[in-house]
């Protein structure tokens, strides 16, 4: 059906019958309406599951087709209508005297890779939620489907636990102002459902965790000078049987606040060193005979974690390091690889995960935060992931990957221009097909895409040397 | 001031951890004390002292009053408690500014005098300057000294401050030709480059990419080389505006046309100006530098620099001069032919020279001084004495330091940006090597040294837009700004973050998109509206 003008639609049912029906006229238009003109986009999905969340295994596909008989899209879930929607409004153009025009097309689409996602760090930098909601906009416009929120780190606990308050309370950099209230949580959850968009919560232990402490006295490890405490804190400290229960309640909470199947329970950069001062830890070891191996306490930390968090009906995903420490882990654990050279070039590792059995995500090359001079979208764009030695079957065990955007020196004030459009590449590369690598029909479209972004509102930086018709102001 | 004194500041600074601390730049010399005084924003104002030269009508001043009224107390509802009774000893209702000497319709120049004084004591709130531009740099420090405790009350501590700047050019460079800068993103960047005391506005306003300048002498160099000449250009109505804007914050304006390289962009609207580059024996289709060979050049080049100059008021053009490449010209017979009637053989440095010799003169006989790329010095070209030298190549064809030496020691004063490219980015805290950078570090007399009068940050456009030009050149270039305006001793990294983090802090609360120097946060982050 066409749009109808509400009062219109009322006036319909006064008219006698033999009066022609009023068509809404479009401004300057006489006659009747064209062959040439289309005036509805109809969609058609096929499996029902509105009111779901999107998952790993969601169906992207979507076809299009503007012909002279249709104006078509048929998805087989919401999802891909929402992918096709996107493709829609990117067909449709403008000539210089303002005409609409979308050109005769067909598209049958769909993901090279099922997770595509994007990651936020909320922890160095407190991110208002106006920013990631924005966020999670340009992210539909570009196809991601995941929002790796990594909420809490060393730096600061801005999430709004209700079972445990203190650890926002004393964690926060301001619990009036730099949180994320159970209210603002479920927004985001929303917001990203609406746009097909998961999203995958990281609360990252053992290390990383300075901020819990204030909140959970005696969760982290008390560091040893010698004999004595130094009045530092290393990470989760894995000798005491209340660390388990802390984990248990407070994992509990975080799986019931994230609807998606997975959690990413973090597992990297796990420092020894205050674990190897503090004399609990060392008698620890000895009891559980580890002898000075202390990947084997990390290990037995990071298992007694996932069962938790399995006994609680959760998948998860987890750092490289969990992997390469040898922690045993279920074999439906999502590995994600983010080290570019160690322990190995982060091919390499990309091999070994998937050889294991194991699937992966990428992210090495794809840390956005590593700025340089130059147009670095370029190399982003050039990352083939499946550019390791291994069988088809492990290949498949990638999964996608991640633009990962830390925040040691992102916030607000240049989180918008840093992340786009460079994360757009990181976009196509997990959407498009493998033979995409011709880099100036990249450019060309990806500078296209960059004016369009502009002219949405979006305060995305320049590729190189150029203009859009209508350049960036602030209102 | 003698070190001592600056160290006696420095250690009271660092002693109490409050408010006098958020100063950027620091002042030469301060002294500062916990005893403080309340302000009133509904009662405080800024007065002129009975003997200034300066007074109600002076519209730098009266107009700066203004906006620091609303950067002080902009967001303060006018039904905040008023003081009750008579006014007390520990209140300051009012800045009094005295300026000696007049100048108020002037426009600022390289001799400025920016001292001042600030005094604010149980007996006084005063500012005394020599002369408008000294008052609005302590205008600013001004600003940055008032405070506001949690429950809201505005305070001034008790301070002494004798102030001037180490350099008197002290610039940021914007490059509107490789993407063109809406207006509101230079008088954007002329706001902070007041907050941070920067006093030149270096504007490289063409290049090869686009011509942007609307000319009124010869229109089609704007309507044929702009991006777009409907929306992306500079009227004569917005240059206006940039100087005039510029002139009430004490900020020169240096307009840059650069030639000959760096002008694919004049070709369109002004045929013949380029060099036609040759394949062989038949023009290629490229074009390159300005043609130094024809007459009509040099015509050219009177006509538009006679525009130019009464244009823009500064004493100085800068006349570029940088990255002449030497392959078309070489390419193209009649330059060959011109070479061989000069006598210049081989080398093109000499046909260089003698374009750049033209050009020079062409400028000085209408009354301005020039500043140029360092490849003018470089290349041996025969120019005024009273030249200015802005050395930018940092290794070539000698390291930067050694590139200072070389021009002072020769006599030319130089302004460095080597160091200070800031368009040149890297992941992490770089803002550290912008302020460690020490601008006399190299070998010479100090009479030589003293032929240093100062710097340039540089924001060259090639991925800048308005999109990240404000995140980009704040604060990293504020670590710039101090290294020309304070004391050379002042080197710790720690007193420098502690009172940078802040500053950027209260550039956000000012509505600057200011990116954070490391992990941390500030009470209001930012948040477009």
């Amino acid at each position: 059906m066409a749009p109808v003008h509400p009062n219109l639609r009322a006036a319909l049912h006064h008219l006698p019958a033999h009066l022609p029906i009023p068509v809404p006229r479009q401004f300057g238009r006489a006659g009747k309406r064209h062959m040439s003109e289309k005036n509805s986009l109809v969609i058609l999905v096929v499996t029902p599951g509105c009111d779901q969340f999107p998952s790993l295994e969601s169906v992207e596909n979507y076809t299009l087709t503007v012909n002279d008989e249709q104006c078509f899209l048929l998805s087989e879930t919401v999802w891909g209508a929402l992918r096709g929607l996107e493709t829609f409004s990117q067909l449709v153009w403008r000539s210089p005297e303002g005409t609409f025009y979308i050109n005769k097309t067909e598209i049958e689409d769909f993901p090279r890779f099922p997770h595509r996602g994007l990651l936020l760090d909320t922890s160095r930098h407190y991110l208002p939620l106006a920013s990631i909601l924005d966020t999670l906009d340009v992210m539909a416009y570009n196809k991601f489907n995941v929002f790796h929120w990594h909420l809490v780190d060393d730096s600061s606990f801005p999430y709004e636990s209700f079972t445990f308050p203190n650890l926002t309370k004393k964690g926060s950099y301001n619990p009036a102002t730099h949180i994320y209230t159970a209210q603002d949580v479920k927004e985001v959850i929303e917001y990203a459902r609406l746009r097909g968009i998961r999203v995958l919560a990281e609360f990252d232990t053992p290390g990383h965790t300075l901020s819990w402490g204030p909140g959970v006295p005696g969760l982290l490890t008390p560091c040893y000078s010698g004999s004595h405490p130094s009045g530092t804190f290393g990470p989760v400290n894995p000798a005491l049987n209340n660390t388990y229960e802390f984990m248990s309640t407070f994992f509990l909470e975080i799986s019931s606040v994230f609807p998606d199947f997975y959690l990413h329970l973090g597992g990297d950069e796990v420092d020894f060193t205050c674990w190897k001062s503090n004399p609990d830890i060392q008698a620890f070891m000895k009891k559980k005979g580890f002898g000075e191996d202390f990947k084997k306490l990390e290990s037995f930390y990071i298992q007694t974690l996932l069962d938790i968090v399995s006994a609680y009906g959760k998948g998860y995903v987890v750092w490289q390091e969990v992997f390469d420490n040898k922690v045993k882990v279920q074999p439906d654990t999502v590995i994600q690889v983010w080290r570019e050279e160690m322990p190995v070039r982060y091919t390499k590792e990309m091999e070994l995960v998937t050889s294991a059995g194991f699937r992966a995500l990428l992210s090495a090359p794809w840390y956005l935060n590593h700025i340089t001079y130059g147009p670095d979208w370029k190399n982003i764009y050039m990352v083939e992931p499946l550019a390791f030695e291994g069988s088809p079957e492990q290949k498949a065990l990638v999964i996608g990957g991640e633009a990962c955007m830390w925040g040691e020196y992102v916030d607000s004030t240049n989180l918008v221009p840093r992340l786009w459009p460079r994360a757009g590449a990181v976009a196509e590369r997990l959407w498009s097909n493998k033979m995409l690598t011709n880099l100036d029909f990249a450019y060309k479209r990806l500078a296209h895409f960059r004016c369009e972004l502009l002219r949405r509102g979006v305060q995305a930086q320049p590729l190189s040397v150029g203009y859009c018709d209508v350049e960036f102001e602030q209102t």
